[in-house]
């Protein structure tokens, strides 16, 4: 024991542990996000021998007409696109919250099924409407859908789920005691909606207007699939990439693709912290009373638009049966019978589900633990903080950067990592990454439901922290840890833009065989695949609600009153 | 004899050294130093932000010290994690564990080899009848009342015999008579036990019927340190004498302190004050005076130095009626039982007969 000088609090086995497994966690972070993108960086600004050329590539970029023209692009469609999904998807959330028109949990389940399918979906489906042989193809009046018209149609029908989920959740937390106030005070409906409503949902529409910005500026399956001649950002990144073999161009894309998504973040960061704590935990939570005058016009709207969803995810799955569009629309298997198109066959599938099931598997139990150890661990030094900066990097970074990061990275001849290029290890290890922020963000308030003092509690008790995170925190965050799994497998599952640098000859993830098939003219076959992913993120999603409930009873027993 | 041989001897259980904490240049906590007598109940009171919570985390190693030492029971026990400590702990929260159901709960520190299935069982039933909750057993947290809640975890903190039960504001979050009940029955519990305890609190009631002895606190040093009646009746200071108990305060300007009678002036009103012998002559004071102690009507004629003053208020309590008074600008109040004030006559603007016994008047430098 010290005596004099210098004064150091005796540290447990336990919190010595803690450390060097939150500096495991670090490290981890450090390889799988920080080095890759610091490696992005350093490559912008070299040749292709690897010197220092300073800013000569940006100059180059500016000066490349097509590439400035893409950046445009990629704005005006990400801006639009979130002006026609954002004010849709609050008058569908707020039917779903403050209504109380009938079917709402089926208008939530329809909600939900574009996020389960992979961002090329609604993409197949308009070829499929308005394509060159589009049924509806005279709608559009001479204009292609390849181009604007097309991403913008399908960004529409991929974005919706996205900020309709944003705004739920933005619009349920209400004080039903703020609106009898205000009721109190004589303010008519109309002033209800502007005083109340909209400020306590704002944060909840910036963050939706945030995410759907960025999706579209960094979603590369729809522009691939239906952007024709029409040069974005994304498709940019690949063309570089993968068609010229010019990573530093590369690199220089990836970068100023990843401006509007930084800046994006920053945005949404700042509108969080202005909303901070305007629901207290005293609230009344609001029951909207049932009238007609609002309730028939939302469910009327919120019909079409559910009945819009299916059709687009119903035209996919028909379309993927049919013979020959549009010629014969007699039905077949044979668009199922994948080793007709792709080498990989039905392996691509399974080659997903495989690389899904590691990322949730190994990601769940890595979230989740890292989480606690953040807001628990109670670990001194500057360690926690650089958990946390880093933990909140992967939402502003995305996939096609993150991917195109991890070529660059991973695939240079110096790097002793380099064995993991190709392997299935490197894509669950990026599909960990990339939708690390959202899984770290769920387990963080799931854990900060708990008495702070738990931890205490069991050290004075001399119980050992491990039997209180077995005992009392695993069982507690159960519901919110199944909810992690899923959403890291159905993502990884769907994503194409993750994924598309860093498959091998033997790892190739079904939605890069959609792009593929597609590319090869094989649109039923790219629209079975596509169905195919769906499948199997309906059946987990269904898996999950099944078990839910026998796990709320499980271990939820304790709510009951 | 190094400090904790001697503390041992002389029957002290826990010494408090020189304790300061600082976060970042906050000064929280600044060369606090106290012993605690073997059994003794002792209270940490002060308003919020005294640090009386923070000294407590720190017996507790929850919030080590950055200086100073800490000794129980012979130990110095400074620099060891809480893990390592012999105490038990209610959290004014109870963090209790809401999957767990109460038995689970109270025996959750009862493991090892220490308790063998049988006797953890043994203790746990033993436990549940000491605070009387036979009939609530299996039931979880979130189906018991808030007193039941906080008897878990009062039972949970005692389970395992510590030698130091720490109770951080448990009984804040409970309403008026719950928690006037059960402060007696933690009270009792203790005494049966024997087992010392340190509470912190930030109500002053609470503090003075339960306690051995307060420890009155403010801005991260201790104010004053005795029994309920010596904090009550002989406060240290003024920030004591005003936080402790109601009082009515004037400043007042030092006369003749070295006379028979010192006497204390605030304009046009004259007072004899014991206590202001202790200052120099033409010193600004402040004044507290209790409610209780002050004369009214034909009681204080008889005194000596009984003034006029005007009613301002007057508030019914129940038992009791508190009178505001006025008195060429200072204020006082005054308690008297409800059923006086008819007799005395005593409305809004009515002029009478004020007193205060020059003992009972505590005067402090005004700061």
């Amino acid at each position: 024991m010290p005596d004099g000088g210098a004064f150091h609090p005796r540290v447990s086995d336990e919190q010595r542990l803690m450390k060097l497994a939150l500096g495991g966690a670090a490290t981890f972070l450090l390889l799988g996000l920080i080095l890759p993108l610091g490696w992005l960086f350093a490559r912008a600004f070299q040749d292709a021998s690897g010197g220092f050329v300073g800013f000569a590539n940006f100059a180059e970029y500016v000066a490349t007409p097509s590439l400035a023209v893409s950046a445009w692009n990629s704005l005006w469609t990400a801006a639009l696109t979130t002006l026609l999904v954002v004010p849709a998807a609050f008058t569908y959330a707020y039917a779903l919250t403050r209504s109380r028109m009938p079917g709402k949990p089926v208008f939530r389940a329809v909600m939900l099924l574009p996020v389960l399918a992979p961002s090329l979906l609604p993409a197949l489906a308009l070829v499929y409407l308005f394509g060159n042989q589009g049924m509806l193809r005279g709608l559009l009046m001479g204009e292609s859908l390849y181009g604007p018209i097309g991403i913008i149609m399908a960004q529409v029908f991929y974005c919706f789920p996205h900020a309709a989920l944003i705004l739920c959740v933005a619009l349920s937390g209400a004080d039903g005691r703020l609106y009898e106030a205000a009721a109190a005070l004589k303010a008519g409906r109309g002033r209800i909606f502007l005083t109340v409503t909209l400020p306590g949902a704002r944060g909840g529409l910036i963050s939706a207007a945030v995410v759907v910005f960025t999706l579209v500026v960094t979603d590369f399956g729809i522009p691939k699939v239906i952007g024709g001649q029409f040069p974005v950002l994304a498709t940019e990144v690949y063309k570089q990439v993968v068609g010229q073999q010019n990573f530093n161009m590369g690199a220089v894309v990836g970068l100023v693709l990843l401006l509007p998504a930084v800046g994006a973040f920053l945005l949404d960061q700042w509108a969080r912290r202005r909303q901070g704590g305007f629901l207290s935990g005293r609230a009344v939570p609001l029951e909207p009373k049932p009238r007609p005058a609002r309730d028939l016009p939302l469910l009327g709207f919120c019909t079409l638009v559910a009945a819009l969803l299916l059709l687009v995810v119903g035209l996919a799955a028909w379309g993927s049966f049919i013979r020959f569009w549009p010629w014969n629309l007699s039905l077949t298997l044979d668009n199922y019978d994948f080793n007709r198109f792709d080498s990989a066959g039905w392996g691509s599938l399974w080659t997903s589900v495989r690389m899904a099931a590691m990322a949730a598997l190994i990601g769940t139990a890595l979230i989740f633990v890292v989480a606690w150890m953040f807001e628990r661990g109670r670990v001194a030094g500057p360690l926690p903080r650089v958990v946390g900066f880093a933990t909140a990097i992967p939402l502003a970074v995305p996939g096609l950067v993150l991917g195109l990061a991890y070529i660059l990275f991973f695939n240079d001849p110096w790097n002793p990592l380099g064995f993991l290029y190709g392997t299935l290890a490197i894509l669950v290890l990026n599909s960990l990454v990339h939708f690390y922020t959202v899984c770290h963000l769920a387990a963080v308030t799931a854990i900060r439901q708990l008495d702070p003092e738990f931890e205490a509690v069991s050290a004075s008790l001399k119980v050992p922290l491990w039997v209180t995170f077995t005992r009392v925190t695993l069982p507690i965050c159960l519901p919110a840890i199944l909810e992690i799994f899923v959403y890291l497998f159905v993502n990884a599952m769907a994503t194409v833009s993750a994924v598309i640098f860093l498959y091998g000859p033997d790892t190739k993830p079904a939605s890069v065989a959609v792009v593929h098939m597609e590319e090869a003219g094989q649109i039923s076959a790219a629209a079975a695949m596509a169905v195919a992913i769906l499948m199997v993120n309906v059946a987990l999603k269904a898996l999950h609600l099944a078990m839910a409930g026998r796990v709320e009873r499980w271990t939820q027993a304790w709510r009951l009153r | 004899m190094d400090l904790a041989a001697r503390a041992v001897a002389a029957g002290i259980y826990l010494t408090v050294q020189d304790v300061t904490k600082r976060f970042g240049r906050f000064v929280a906590l600044d060369r606090v130093s106290l012993d605690i007598r073997e059994g003794e109940f002792v209270s940490f009171l002060g308003p919020s932000g005294c640090g009386k919570t923070t000294l407590l985390r720190a017996i507790a190693g929850l919030d080590p010290p950055s200086e100073g030492r800490i000794v129980q029971a012979g130990r110095d026990i400074t620099h060891l994690p809480p893990g390592e400590r012999d105490f038990g702990i209610v959290f004014q929260s109870y963090a209790l564990f809401p999957n767990l159901d109460m038995r689970a709960n109270i025996g959750y520190g009862l493991r090892g080899p220490a308790w063998p299935r049988a006797k953890a069982a043994a203790r746990v039933e033993q436990l549940i009848a000491m605070v009387g909750l036979e009939e609530h057993a299996r039931k979880y947290p979130a189906q018991l009342s808030g007193g039941q809640q906080q008897r878990v975890a009062l039972a949970r903190a005692l389970a395992n015999h510590p030698g130091l039960l720490l109770l951080d504001e448990p009984l804040s979050a409970l309403d008026a008579t719950v928690r006037a009940r059960l402060r007696t029955e933690i009270r009792a519990l203790q005494k049966a036990l024997g087992v010392t305890t340190i509470m912190v609190t930030h109500d002053q009631e609470e503090a003075l019927s339960v306690s051995d002895r307060i420890v009155v606190m403010r801005e991260g040093r201790i104010e004053q340190i005795g029994t309920p009646e010596e904090v009550y009746r002989r406060p240290a200071s003024a920030f004591v004498a005003g936080f402790v108990g109601r009082t009515g305060s004037f400043r007042a300007e030092v006369e003749h302190p070295h006379a028979a009678t010192p006497r204390l002036r605030a304009g046009p009103v004259s007072l004899a004050a014991t206590a202001a012998a202790s200052l120099s002559p033409g010193e600004a004071a402040r004044a507290f005076i209790r409610p209780e102690d002050v004369r009214l009507g034909d009681d204080a004629l008889g005194h000596e130095g009984a003034f006029q003053a005007v009613v301002t208020g007057v508030e019914f309590l129940g038992p009791v009626c508190r009178v505001h008074l006025l008195a060429e600008g200072v204020a006082l109040e005054a308690e008297l039982p409800s059923g006086d004030i008819g007799k005395l006559g005593l409305g809004h603007t009515a002029r009478l007969w004020v007193a205060v016994p020059a003992e009972r008047i505590m005067t402090y430098p005004d700061a």
